[in-house]
């Protein structure tokens, strides 16, 4: 079997593989390893998705995998496989920066639960990938350390904040990876660099360890290029956890189940709601044409699809970008050079507070400074109840406008973003432009429900990934499974799954 | 126009004839919990520092706080044995604001929703009368660390060069309890302030939530004050006080801001908000840093944590096992023990109450329990140099030793010898008795046999008791004693020389 | 516009401990200033709707009061700028909070 083909399976099919003992998890890592070195660097032109590397700690994650599955013992269905962490992932391993000149180097004295979990399922963690600063932004150009690059076109971004793990996971560096996702920062970058990305159930998969942007919307979730993939990754990394009190005691839905049953391919008496409000002005022609055809195809298997009204879902994106920096204002307050991270200005002359400001100064990149700044002035005595209380009552809305829509549909569904992936740059001086690639996903993170993008074929104006986002209700993140995984399997193979990486052949 | 006023220069019965104090109380405990507020680390007080220290409670990136059941238990009993209502749906919201000591740069509190709100102490003054004292609210916080200064003259914050930070206290749990505004209190208002704290004191005691040490910083107070002139209704300008590490100390700091205030406003100065130390030393406050800005904490609810609705019959449970309140039971022991005041009020005074009422609750009778502690115990505390709970015998130790003297195995003088053994560890009472062979002897046969002995060992004074000269058998008494080792019962060796002499 | 001047976008970086640059403060103001002004559209939103601060479906939830192990001091202060005698060494604190 050879490097290509390896770095082409789907996660699924790389365990079978491994578990018969048909190949290695060493051959497989290493076929990575060697991806990687091929196509992620360098940082200025390659597709730019890890900020580190371990090389020798995956192989050696590897061997052990192999051991237990010698020895019949299989840690879990996934043991064996590769997978890529985004960098706000605490791991002891290896440096954890949120791509932040403030947290350069840093080595965590702890484990996210997340990364405890997948290293007890065997899996085998290759890096960590590229973000935009602080989770904060839609293209990862916010990152410290230069901006991923999307494998379809590597001139263009690979969507934010997870641009590294998407595109990790686009350009067949990684079968797997983990994002976080606090305004669609798994389910934008899967949408324009056609994988598969998913935002859980608020609490459904513990926060432990991931470096909070805004706790109350963030929510860590499985990347993948296929749908029964991500439900895989999803039951490793899901259920309660006591070291999150908001993790839900629930038990998870049955989302590797729902995604096995939605393969078969029939969705009749399933209701499904296409959002009104996400569609004209500002959405791609080429978009809006995938999703009408996706929404055809949802009917061919039997879906009932209707029309379905949220009002509130307006409110959305201002409220998300009060509530948002409100909480990283005072989230990201501890990077303050007194116990770990950066310190600028010790000379003997300049006071603690001093230090704090120079160091936050130095330390935190444009995007960053803006939000806390603005998230500062929505929590002050003067602006709070026009601005962050506001917002309060806006995400109070659109869990009504969620509420009564899931009265009457199954699941919700919309483009996953407005347009296809934009080129690196265009949007860079111009952050109200860059907010609207989260108009679609935001609701759900204000509301907490469960929500995916999944790959719907190519945008006929630009040839780039177009994704879907269906939406469904809290706990019931196993409806959106059955229904991507039947679409999924009903668009059929429009292309390949690893794009060729384009760009990159004609800039070297 | 702006006055300094360096001492107070009027006393507390010349500030009420013009003004009428206006009292604030802010009272900060610390419980004694095992572990922190949000985290598993140990609440120790005195340890190595930053040992006690975990991602949590040091606030690295991507910890989470956890909230301790125990600490919403303490606050929650707390709000019942001040009177107060238990909120039906509170919550954590974070204070922000940027200091050294505070890892997060925000302290998770409660803002709008404190768990407990509006009760009621009754406070017992010094006359014996009764000043209620409106609580507004209790709520949960956490500690920050604690910061050494370096370089500077006095080790203080003024002219150090840098600082060293120790983030064990960080996250220990507090709980802060806030008055409503004490009026009317006249010239009693520092001693309504003192004794407020100290009623608080005891009931925090009584409840075991907290060691309640002023001195260790485990119970701090701050006092705000302000004056209003007779006959007005608003408020003054008020000044807040802190650093009032000891009860008499939050009755100088009261004392003290009353006469200044009154001194800046009778030479037609205005009062500055702001808060003010207290000197132990010179029992007068002084102005602290004034802040650059006006403070905005920016308070908004905590994300991290889910929110509390303590259910009905949780309540009810915590409500029906209060202790009795400090004084009823001091009041229900007087009359149970028949004390006289004065008798109480030397064992309030020596820390022995507690002490005497489980030598009493472990069996002894009220009179013997009390004797003990007041007199023999003491005076041993006392040598040693130690607090009467500090001496190394249990109530249940004093107790056995008195059962052991009312069953007649030991006499007064043995018992002591018992003590002294427990005392100096060489186990319980039983144990000391079988060591030191202390026993009364109470075998007849034997003690007639060592009568016998004495009265042949001395013919002539045998002869004498015979003759009638019954005085003389003191002396055969005495040698009796002598050969047991005073372990007899004196009186039963001369019922017995008596005897043997008929 | 949301009326945010420079003034209050360096009284905003004070607060936040961010010691910007004068040409920072031209460029921040601008935006911030736009960006308020869009979010500021919440403010239709009837004051008698409720607040919703977060979406964690359970009340109640306790931890047991068990001592579990603290970090190594070692381990603690290996990313420390600066300690010494087992302390964080910070620069020296000025006065009191804020």
């Amino acid at each position: 079997m050879n490097a290509s083909e390896l770095i082409s399976l789907d996660a699924a099919e790389l365990a079978r593989r491994i578990h018969a003992r048909e190949v290695s998890s060493v051959d497989v890592t290493r076929a990575h390893l060697e991806r990687i070195e091929a196509v992620d660097g360098p940082a200025e032109s390659g597709v730019h998705a890890f900020l580190h590397l371990d090389a020798e700690g995956a192989l050696a994650a590897a061997e052990a995998a192999d051991r237990a599955i010698a020895e019949g013992a299989p840690a879990s269905p996934l043991a064996g496989v590769p997978i890529a962490l985004k960098d706000n992932l605490t791991t002891t391993d290896m440096p954890t920066t949120a791509a932040s000149r403030i947290l350069e180097g840093w080595r965590p004295p702890y484990d996210a639960t997340v990364v405890s979990r997948l290293r007890a399922a065997g899996l085998v963690p290759l890096g960590k990938t590229n973000l935009d600063e602080f989770a904060m932004g839609s293209s990862t150009e916010n990152s410290a350390f230069g901006p991923s690059r999307n494998p379809w076109d590597l001139t263009r971004i690979p969507g934010g904040s997870g641009g590294g793990s998407s595109s990790a996971v686009a350009a067949g560096e990684s079968p797997l990876a983990l994002g976080s996702d606090t305004g669609g920062s798994i389910r934008q970058p899967g949408a324009v660099t056609g994988t598969v990305g998913v935002k859980p159930t608020y609490g459904t998969v513990s926060r432990y360890g991931l470096i909070a942007f805004s706790s109350s919307l963030d929510q860590i979730g499985p990347c993948a290029r296929s749908v029964l993939d991500a439900a895989l990754l999803h039951e490793v990394i899901g259920g309660a956890d006591p070291r999150d009190q908001t993790s839900v005691s629930a038990p998870l839905p049955p989302v590797v189940e729902a995604a096995q049953a939605g393969a078969r391919g029939d969705l009749a008496g399933v209701r499904v709601g296409v959002v009104t409000e996400f569609s004209g002005e500002g959405y791609q022609p080429g978009v809006l044409g995938a999703f009408t055809d996706a929404v055809r195809v949802l009917g061919e298997l039997g879906a009932e699809v209707v029309e379905v009204s949220c009002p509130s879902f307006g409110y959305a994106l201002p409220a998300y970008y009060l509530i948002a920096p409100s909480e990283a204002s005072s989230n990201l307050a501890r990077f303050d050079a007194m116990r770990y991270g950066l310190r600028v200005g010790d000379d003997g002359e300049h006071a603690a507070d001093e230090v704090m400001s120079l160091t936050r100064e130095a330390g935190f990149g444009a995007e960053v400074k803006r939000r806390i700044m603005i998230g500062t002035h929505a929590l002050s005595a003067g602006s709070y109840d026009a601005l962050y209380g506001k917002a309060q009552k806006a995400r109070t809305l659109i869990v009504r406008d969620f509420t009564a829509a899931f009265e009457t549909c199954d699941v919700l569904i919309s483009p996953t973003t407005p347009t296809t992936a934009f080129p690196i740059g265009e949007r860079a001086d111009d952050p109200l432009a860059m907010y609207l690639a989260d108009l679609c996903t935001i609701p759900s993170n204000l509301a907490g429900n469960a929500a995916l993008s999944v790959p719907c074929g190519l945008s006929a104006d630009d040839g780039l990934p177009v994704g879907l986002q269906i939406m469904a209700p809290a706990l019931a993140d196993d409806r959106a499974y059955r229904v991507a995984a039947a679409y999924e399997v009903a668009r059929g193979d429009t292309g390949p799954r690893i794009p060729e990486l384009r760009a990159l052949e004609t800039t070297r | 126009m702006t006055v300094t006023v360096d001492a107070a220069p009027y006393t507390v019965e010349e500030v009420c004839e013009r003004f009428d104090p206006v009292m604030g109380l802010e009272v900060h405990v610390e419980l004694n919990t095992a572990t922190k507020m949000f985290c598993g680390c140990a609440n120790a007080f005195g340890a190595e520092p930053n040992t006690n220290i975990c991602p949590v409670c040091l606030g690295l990136p991507g910890s989470l706080p956890r909230l301790n059941g125990t600490a919403v238990e303490s606050a929650i009993r707390i709000g019942l044995a001040l009177n107060c209502q238990v909120r039906e749906r509170s919550g954590f919201a974070r204070k922000n604001y940027f200091y050294p000591d505070m890892p997060k740069n925000f302290q998770i509190s409660q803002y709008e929703d404190p768990i407990v709100f509006d009760g009621y102490l009754d406070v017992p003054l010094d006359d014996g009368d009764t000043w209620r004292v409106e609580i507004e609210r209790a709520h949960m916080e956490e500690d920050t660390g604690k910061s050494l200064h370096i370089g500077g003259a006095t080790g203080r914050i003024h002219g150090a060069d840098h600082s060293l930070l120790d983030y064990n206290r960080a996250g220990v749990p507090l709980i802060e309890i806030v008055t409503k505004p004490i009026v009317g209190a006249g010239v009693r208002a520092p001693e309504v302030a003192r004794a407020y704290v100290t009623a608080l004191r005891d009931v925090l005691r009584g409840l075991g939530v907290s060691d309640v040490r002023m001195d260790q910083g485990s119970m701090r107070c701050d006092a705000n004050v302000s004056l209003k002139p007779k006959g007005t209704e608003a408020f003054g300008t008020r000044t807040e006080t802190k650093n009032v590490n000891s009860l008499r100390s939050v009755e100088r700091a009261v004392r003290y801001e009353m006469g200044r205030h009154a001194g800046v406003l009778l030479s037609g100065g205005t009062v500055t908000q702001e808060t003010r130390h207290f000197d132990e030393q010179s029992g007068t406050t002084s102005a602290g840093r004034p802040k650059e800005t006006f403070a905005d904490y920016r308070f908004f609810p905590e994300p991290d944590l889910p929110p509390l609705e303590p259910p009905r019959d949780w309540v009810e449970t915590l409500r029906a096992g209060l202790p009795e309140r400090p004084w009823e039971r001091r009041a229900r022991i007087q009359t149970e023990w028949g004390l006289s005041d004065e008798e109480l009020r030397d064992l309030v005074n020596a820390d022995a109450l507690d002490l005497v009422a489980d030598t009493v609750d472990a069996g002894a009778p009220p009179e013997s329990a009390r004797s003990w502690w007041v007199s023999y115990l003491a005076q041993q505390a006392n040598t040693a140099g130690v607090t009467l709970p500090e001496l190394a015998i249990t109530p249940a130790q004093v107790a056995r030793v008195v059962a052991l003297v009312s069953e007649g195995t030991l006499t007064n003088k043995l018992a002591r010898q018992v003590v002294d053994g427990v005392l100096a560890g060489e186990g319980e009472p039983d144990e000391v008795v079988a060591g030191r062979g202390l026993a009364v002897v109470s075998d007849e046969s034997a003690l007639t046999a060592a009568v016998d002995e004495a009265l042949a060992a001395q013919p002539d004074i045998a002869e004498k008791i015979r003759a009638g000269k019954t005085k003389a058998a003191g002396a055969i008494v005495g040698a009796v004693m002598k050969a047991t080792r005073g372990q007899a019962d004196a009186a039963r060796v001369q019922e017995l020389v008596l005897e043997r002499c008929q | 516009m949301s009326d945010i001047t420079r003034d209050d976008v360096a009284h905003l970086a004070r607060l936040a401990r961010l010691a910007v640059s004068d040409a920072e403060l031209d460029v921040f103001s601008g935006q911030i200033d736009a960006i308020v002004d869009t979010v500021s559209r919440v403010g239709e939103i009837p004051d008698d709707v409720p607040p919703t601060a977060q979406v964690v479906p359970q009340t109640n939830v306790l931890r047991p009061d068990a001592v579990e192990p603290s970090l190594p001091r070692d381990v603690a202060l290996a990313e420390a700028p600066a300690a010494e005698e087992g302390r964080f060494r910070v620069p020296r604190i000025l006065g009191e909070e804020l």
